[in-house]
Formats: C-alpha cells, sequence, structure tokens
C-alpha cells in the first residue's frame, strides 16, 4: 500500500508540474520565472522522498531531500537579491526619480 | 483514485490493525496536498499578474508541501523502533525547515520584483483585460 501510494502521489505531482512549467517557459517577466522553479524545486524534495519509498531507503533519500530544500532556498535568496538595487524603500518613495513602468496587461 | 487508496489502506491494516487510524490520516493529509497543489498551479496559469501569481504559488506551495511531507512521515510509520522515529523526525525537521524558508524566499523575490519597477495592474488595466477577453466571445 505504500508502494501503491507513492506511485499515485508522484505521477499526480508530476502531472500538477506541467502548468507551472508553462508558466516557466511563457512568464513574462524573469521574476515569474523564478518563482515557478522555486515552486518545482520544493516539489522536488517530495518526489525525492517518493523515490525513496519505491527504492527502500528512505533514511538515505530524507538526507538527500533536506539537502535540495536548502540548495533551492539558497537559489531563491541569491537570484533575487541579484534583482534587488539595495535601495532602502523610505528613501525610494521620497526621491520618486522616475516614474514607474506599469506591468503589461 | 481514492477508492484504490482506501482499499489498499485496508488490505494492509487488516495485518496491523492498530496502524490503520495513523495511514488513513497520512494518506487523506496528502491528498488534501494534492488539491492544494492543484490550487497553486492553476492560479499560477490563470492569475494575470506577477503579484498575484506569487499569492497562489507562495500559500498554496507551502501548505501542500508541509501536507504531503507530514502524509508521507505518518504513512513511514510501521512499529515504534528508533529508526521509525528517527525517520519521522527528518520529515518533520524538513517540513519545518520549509515552513520558514518558504516564505522567506516568497517576500525576498517580491521584494526584489518591486524595487524593480515591476508594478501590480490598477483598475484601467483591468478594464482593458476584460474587454480584450469580451471582444473574442462577441464576435
Amino acid at each position: 500500500m505504500k508502494e501503491w501510494f507513492a506511485i499515485i502521489m508522484g505521477a499526480s505531482l508530476l502531472v500538477l508540474m506541467i502548468p507551472i512549467l508553462y508558466r516557466i517557459i511563457v512568464g513574462p517577466t524573469g521574476f515569474d520565472r523564478i518563482l515557478c522553479a522555486n515552486v518545482i524545486g520544493t516539489k522536488t524534495a517530495i518526489i525525492l522522498v517518493i523515490i525513496g519509498t519505491l527504492f527502500d531507503r528512505v533514511d538515505m533519500f530524507v538526507d538527500f531531500a533536506i539537502a535540495y530544500a536548502l540548495l533551492n532556498f539558497v537559489g531563491a535568496i541569491v537570484v533575487s537579491r541579484y534583482f534587488n538595487r539595495t535601495v532602502p524603500l523610505q528613501a525610494m518613495e521620497k526621491a520618486k526619480a522616475k516614474p514607474r513602468r506599469r506591468a503589461k496587461a | 483514485m481514492i477508492d484504490t487508496l482506501a482499499s489498499a489502506v485496508l488490505a494492509e491494516s487488516a495485518n496491523s490493525p492498530g496502524w490503520f487510524l495513523v495511514h488513513a490520516i497520512g494518506v487523506s493529509m496528502g491528498i488534501v496536498g494534492l488539491i492544494f497543489f492543484l490550487g497553486t498551479a492553476v492560479g499560477v496559469v490563470r492569475f494575470p499578474d506577477f503579484y498575484t501569481r506569487m499569492h497562489a504559488a507562495g500559500k498554496g506551495d507551502t501548505l501542500s508541501t508541509m501536507l504531503m511531507l507530514t502524509g508521507f512521515g505518518l504513512v513511514m510509520m510501521e512499529d515504534f523502533s528508533a529508526n521509525s522515529w528517527l525517520l519521522l523526525l527528518k520529515i518533520l525537521g524538513i517540513v519545518l525547515f520549509i515552513f520558514i524558508t518558504t516564505p522567506t524566499s516568497s517576500h525576498a523575490l517580491m521584494r526584489a520584483a518591486f524595487e524593480d519597477d515591476e508594478m501590480p495592474l490598477g483598475e484601467e488595466d483591468l478594464n482593458k483585460l476584460r474587454k480584450r477577453r469580451a471582444k473574442p466571445k462577441s464576435k
């Protein structure tokens, strides 16, 4: 029963990842892409536990899942720091140097 | 799908009746997590704006991951040996880690997008969108 639960969960996760992959490919801005990549990375931790169930080595694959979740978090933080201009929000509101571009509808 | 899972749970718990409740709770938590992830997928595709998409992805992703991992941890429990407890503890550690880090990374990404002049859609943009969507239907 553990095997059937794991197989059904893994297959549903893979099917539900397709719309998120669509957003990664189509996404208008880079932030959409990195956000959806973050979602898929979080789901990969679950899929690692599922693979561990199927191979009957969950104790080993759980460690992989921990490492993957950590790397995923570090990746998201690094990308957001890279795009961040590190201007304090109050200074930015005070300056209002240029009109902000609106997102395309 | 749920029928298959329920019959499998029943067949398994005939051997060890004490674990039926724990396994049933684990399986139902996994299914509820899948439903939340379905909400995330639909929201990520259909919402018009980066910030609304982030709303769907951040919340649904965190809760569905936590539910699914906890459900798996409960389904893994077979006996009260030290190995089972260690496994459950490790999985709960991942759950705690994800509970802390996914909202943090969502917040950092939102802040980066806001400072990169990515503005949310206003009222007139939404009206334009509605008009554009209404046109092909009328033709």
